[in-house]
């Protein structure tokens, strides 16, 4: 591998932008290839799947043998609210391979008793979020209730692209939403992307329960990305 | 801005290898390119090595890298790629071999 390209991976690594290092295996020739950067060919095809489903893997394509070395950065899950769904969600998503940060401004609420091994703010997710922006690789899930607290997670959220965002609150409570989101300068286009009421239909009634809902379609987007977009594309 | 999972530098094998580059050191990077049956390190795995034998990072659980670390040698020497393979298949495998029983493919190129 050429040495600027190992430098640019690497800086991707660090940005957390997704890339796949494809290798001409009889030439040992490289090149890196960033998400969404079209790829021609049966090559482009195995390109995409392999930022969707995150595994490396050897491809013949267009008469070559192709290594493709796909880095995604690790998905986290940001929980704007230390409420009693948040506490059973920290460990299941740790456990699903989702590292969490809980932000919640209440210090009643973000007590280091209520969420032992968590990292939690007990700060405005304003402050937060200056400090450790979101991306398309966080997912979002607000569940405060509290406009105050969870309008300007969502509206971040939004304009960052994160890949799941969720918002605790019967379709009423959400349409109302949707109004200060919109009156906040989101396009009706952005705010069809929440989720909510907030999580799969499971049927789900406990705080543990719903974040078990809330998680499935956490993990259903991560999985999907790119889906919807190859379909809108062309 | 901080990033919120940051790496782990530190034991990052590609991380290294930038690092050992600028240095000035001659390095290979050897990556598990293909696995069969119960392979001990994920495809796309990686073993950074340098001239005079470091390493950092795996391709397997300790089975193979010693076989890799004395190929990187030639790698960095001749400065052409080479394709390894592992695996009890192998007529090796009692000296050099995947204990678990599983099977894997080991590309290691010059970095540079």
């Amino acid at each position: 591998m050429e040495r600027h390209l190992l430098e640019r991976l690497n800086a991707a690594r660090r940005e957390r932008r997704a890339a796949m290092l494809v290798t001409d295996l009889a030439s040992g020739a490289g090149r890196l290839v960033g998400e969404g950067e079209p790829v021609t060919g049966d090559l482009g095809t195995a390109v995409s799947r392999a930022f969707r489903t995150g595994n490396s893997g050897t491809v013949e394509a267009d008469g070559q043998t192709f290594f493709l070395n796909v880095h995604l950065p690790q998905p986290r899950l940001v929980v704007i609210g230390a409420v009693h769904i948040s506490q059973a969600l920290a460990p299941m998503a740790k456990v699903a391979g989702y590292p969490v940060e809980i932000i919640d401004p209440r210090t009643a609420f973000a007590t280091p008793e209520r969420f032992p091994d968590v990292s939690l703010e007990a700060e405005w997710p304003q402050d937060v979020l200056a400090r450790k922006p979101l991306d398309s690789y966080t997912a979002i899930a607000a569940v405060t209730h509290d406009p105050k607290i969870d309008d300007f997670a969502l509206k971040s959220a939004l304009d960052a692209g994160c890949f799941y965002i969720g918002a605790l609150g019967s379709r009423k409570t959400h349409a109302k939403r949707v109004e200060r989101l919109l009156a906040l300068g989101a396009s009706a286009e952005q705010v069809a992307r929440i989720h909510a009421p907030i999580g799969l239909d499971i049927g789900a009634a406990s705080p543990s329960e719903i974040a078990v809902a809330v998680l499935a379609q956490i993990i259903h987007a991560f999985r999907s990305r790119g889906l919807e977009a190859k379909g809108s594309a062309a | 801005m901080d990033n919120p999972v940051p790496l782990d530098e530190a034991r990052d094998p590609l991380t290294i290898a930038e690092n050992w580059l600028k240095d000035g050191r001659e390095v290979a990077l050897a990556t598990v390119v293909e696995t069969w049956g119960s392979a001990p390190r994920p495809v796309g795995s990686h073993l950074v090595i340098d001239a005079e034998g470091n390493f950092h990072g795996s391709v397997s659980g300790g089975c193979v890298e010693g076989a890799v670390v004395t190929e990187a040698a030639d790698v960095i020497g001749t400065g052409k790629p080479r394709m390894l393979e592992f695996g009890v298949a192998d007529e090796t495998a009692w000296q050099v071999g995947l204990s678990c029983g599983g099977r894997i493919k080991v590309y290691v190129e010059p970095l540079g």
